[in-house]
């Protein structure tokens, strides 16, 4: 039961995996990208959210 | 912009906690129950409370009544308040709280009576499937709509986390519970063997990281900075957490499964994302710790703080281990131990239990607006409550470790030091008694806290709808200049779960669409055959025992387990077996070469005694089933509904396939008589000597040439 064989068959099968590696790639690397450029009045905004003080 | 006034909805989230807190007794007494059968068998009573019917009654209670409760008393309670705006619909609210708890009434009626599916934590039948898809989708649809109606523009981290719990609990459940009625309270799975065992653990496995994990860290993201008082520790981290965790959850199912007949490449992907899942995991439990970072002072007098602390600390030790455990090397010592139990436990009571006891003392004041009634109570279940952790979990770290070297333990002259399993049972029961002391101090905690709760809810007046106030969101949202693409996720609902189910859904259909376009005909073996009627029978049998709770049907190519129970499992070996049997779990010893091991006579006495043929055993008695008659009546439909997935029985078999099933009983009846022991070929008994006599026989004889 070799996973290869099943795969063999489908014609350009090796782009697909490339195809996903990039996908993945891209959007951690983008999404670290943006985390680390984010302002820092957004995020400050937005880790308050829980503690509004309107409630408790 | 003029201030809207509306108000929150108290009164769902008391009773989610009221239902988190009766429901969390009950699963944890049947769990004390169960322990207890270990040490004195003689707790299994009567047959509908055997360790094999209770056990799934104890996991579906823990986890879908008591931590699934708990899920939605958090929700209802953080949701609101983070979207500033009441509950979409009061009506989906109700539907959704007395649905869900009808759900579990529908369990607790099923289980013990021997109606199940016989995959772990998955056991309900059909019916309950639908009714559980149905509320979730209630859940799903009042959570949406609250969402839309917000007046906060942001959709804070806690809420991505509901929503990925949303979406991907409703496709595991859907995709696991494709099974084939046969009739009111029984169905087959629609997947056999290898591809049953693979939907199930991926199934499993992300019922632990989506129902366990995924909504508690959402609760752990509201929660501990309301009772620190102060804003997470990053919320940049939070969002890296977010999706690498449910990224790398979705594809680590198979190491559930390591050393099995599951495809090795399956296999390895499972270990590798296992592995990566540290990452991810640990983030999420620093960014939770160091949030309290400059008030650790509280820590020590906030009872709240103690337990969400503990419940963040365990997640780290749970989540540290679950990927130790992951290694092939690692696996082949802990697979099928105690091992697993105490590291699930560790989950289960430290994390998900202490973060909902912390939830609860945080939250029952607050809506009845008093102070909770005795600090000292409090404190007191906090430590009875590590206590019984740390009871519980050492002696079964203990306990799996020593089983599983007894197992594995050569004499000098090559042959296995403990041939007899029995003897590795007897030597871990001092342990299982331990654990049963744990269990029951953290039982004494949780009761602690229902008085506390109950004086305090008495003390107080009830706030069953907290006026509000905010501004609506205006209609046009305009964009800060120069905008990141993230944004546009973070306030659009739609979109996140659009893009969390494909995050989600990668990794599933990576792993199952393979092992499903294997044309079953690739593995097969020749010589594996259909089960005959009776067999059949007998292994409905085994299923609504729930056998497979102690008894693992899975020979891993290891000398120690070759040289045990006999040539390795083959994948070809299962392809009729709907649903697979593998287990996760050996009380007892591995059956899948029991076939031809004993004679009939002794698996009649065993069955009537376990401890008749061996001495000191801790199986219970299953005396019924020599006075119970085979359900022939079902024989047909069952042949029928197997025909329909795809088991090669001749057309037209189901007619005739009682003759046959009465035939085998006979002789297997002819048989017993032999040795002095006279029953009627109808009973039950005789249906389960045929199937165990059948198990893993099929390539007996060949393989060893």
């Amino acid at each position: 039961m070799k996973f290869i064989n099943y795969l063999e068959s489908i014609a350009g099968i090796a782009i697909f995996p490339m195809i996903s590696l990039f996908i993945f790639f891209a959007f951690f690397t983008l999404l670290i990208l943006y985390v680390i450029k984010a302002d820092k009045n957004h995020i400050a905004e937005l880790e308050n959210l829980p503690l509004d003080k309107e409630e408790n | 912009m003029e201030l809207e006034k509306f108000s929150y909805d108290n009164k769902i989230v008391k009773q989610f906690t009221y239902a988190t807190i009766i429901w969390g007794l009950i699963g944890m007494t049947v769990g004390l129950w169960v322990a207890l059968q270990l040490v004195f068998p003689v707790l299994n009573l009567t047959n509908y409370t055997t360790f094999g019917r209770l056990r799934p009654l104890h996991t579906n209670a823990v986890i879908f009544a008591f931590v699934g409760n708990g899920i939605f008393m958090g929700v209802y309670y953080s949701l609101q308040r983070l979207c500033k705006a009441r509950m979409f619909s009061d009506t989906l609210s109700k539907i959704h709280f007395w649905g869900w708890q009808l759900i579990i009434v529908a369990a607790v009626l099923t289980l013990p009576f021997g109606y199940t599916t016989g995959k772990e934590y998955a056991e309900l039948e059909w019916p309950i499937d639908i009714a559980i898809t149905l509320i979730w989708v209630v859940f799903g649809w009042n959570m949406f709509g609250t969402i839309i109606k917000r007046r906060e523009r942001h959709l804070y981290v806690a809420i991505w986390f509901y929503i990925a719990t949303f979406v991907t609990v409703a496709v595991l459940h859907i995709v696991n519970s494709f099974e084939l009625p046969v009739s009111l309270l029984k169905s087959y799975s629609w997947y056999a063997g290898v591809q049953d065992a693979l939907v199930q653990w991926w199934y499993g496995h992300n019922a632990v990281a989506f129902f366990l994990t995924t909504p508690y860290l959402g609760l752990m993201y509201y929660f501990i900075p309301k009772a620190a008082n102060r804003p997470v520790y990053s919320y940049r981290l939070s969002i890296i957490h977010f999706w690498a965790l449910i990224f790398l959850y979705i594809w680590a199912g198979p190491h559930h499964l390591l050393y099995t007949s599951l495809p090795d490449w399956a296999q390895s992907l499972g270990v590798v994302f296992s592995i990566m899942l540290i990452a991810p995991s640990w983030g999420g439990m620093i960014n939770g710790l160091l949030t309290l970072r400059g008030a650790w002072d509280k820590v020590r007098e906030d009872v709240v703080l103690k337990f969400l602390v503990v419940a963040i600390t365990a997640y780290g030790m749970a989540t540290f281990e679950g990927p130790m455990l992951s290694l092939k090397n690692v696996n082949a010592i802990a697979h099928f131990t105690d091992w697993i139990v105490a590291h699930v436990h560790v989950g289960a009571l430290g994390w998900n239990g202490f973060l909902t006891f912390g939830i609860i003392y945080w939250l029952i004041p607050r809506i009845f607006k008093t102070e909770l009634y005795s600090k000292k109570l409090a404190n007191w279940h906090f430590w009875l409550g590590t206590l019984g952790i740390l009871f519980y979990a050492i002696p079964m770290y203990w306990a799996g470790f020593m089983q599983s070297l007894m197992w594995k333990e050569f004499t000098e002259e090559g042959m296995l030091r403990y041939p007899n399993f029995l003897e590795t049972v007897i030597q871990i029961k001092p342990m299982y008694a331990a654990r049963s002391l744990g269990g029951a101090l953290y039982l004494g905690g949780f009761i602690l806290m229902a008085y506390n709760i109950v004086k305090t809810v008495k003390m107080g007046s009830f706030v069953a709808n907290e006026d509000a106030e905010a501004a609506p969101l205006p209609k046009k949202y305009e964009k800060h200049t120069g905008e990141h693409w993230h944004r546009w996720i973070e306030r659009k609902p739609i979109q996140m779960l659009v893009v969390s189910l494909v995050v989600i859904l990668i990794g599933g259909a990576i792993e199952m669409i393979p092992t499903f376009l294997v044309k079953s005909n690739v593995p097969t073996i020749s010589s594996v055959k259909p089960y005959t009627p009776l067999e059949l029978q007998g292994r409905d049998l085994y299923i609504k025992e729930g056998c497979y709770t102690c008894h693992s049907q899975m020979v891993r190519p290891f000398r120690s387990e070759t040289a045990r129970y006999g040539e390795y499992s083959k994948a070809g070996e299962f392809v009729y077996d709907h649903p697979f049997q593998w287990g996760s779990k050996r009380t007892g010893p591995d059956l899948h070469r029991v076939g031809g091991k004993y004679p009939d006579s002794w698996h009649y006495n065993h069955m009537l005694d376990p401890t008749s043929m061996s001495p000191g055993s801790i199986m219970p008695s299953y005396s019924w089933m020599l006075d119970d008659d085979i359900d022939t009546s079902s024989t047909p439909a069952k042949i029928r509904a197997m025909i329909t997935l795809g088991v090669p029985y001749p057309k037209g078999y189901d007619k005739i396939a009682n003759k046959d099933l009465m035939e085998q009983a006979n002789i297997i009846a002819a048989n017993l008589k032999k040795d002095g022991i006279e029953t009627y070929p109808n009973k039950e008994i005789v249906a389960m000597i045929a199937y165990l006599q059948r198990i893993g026989t099929d390539i007996k004889g060949k393989s060893k040439k």
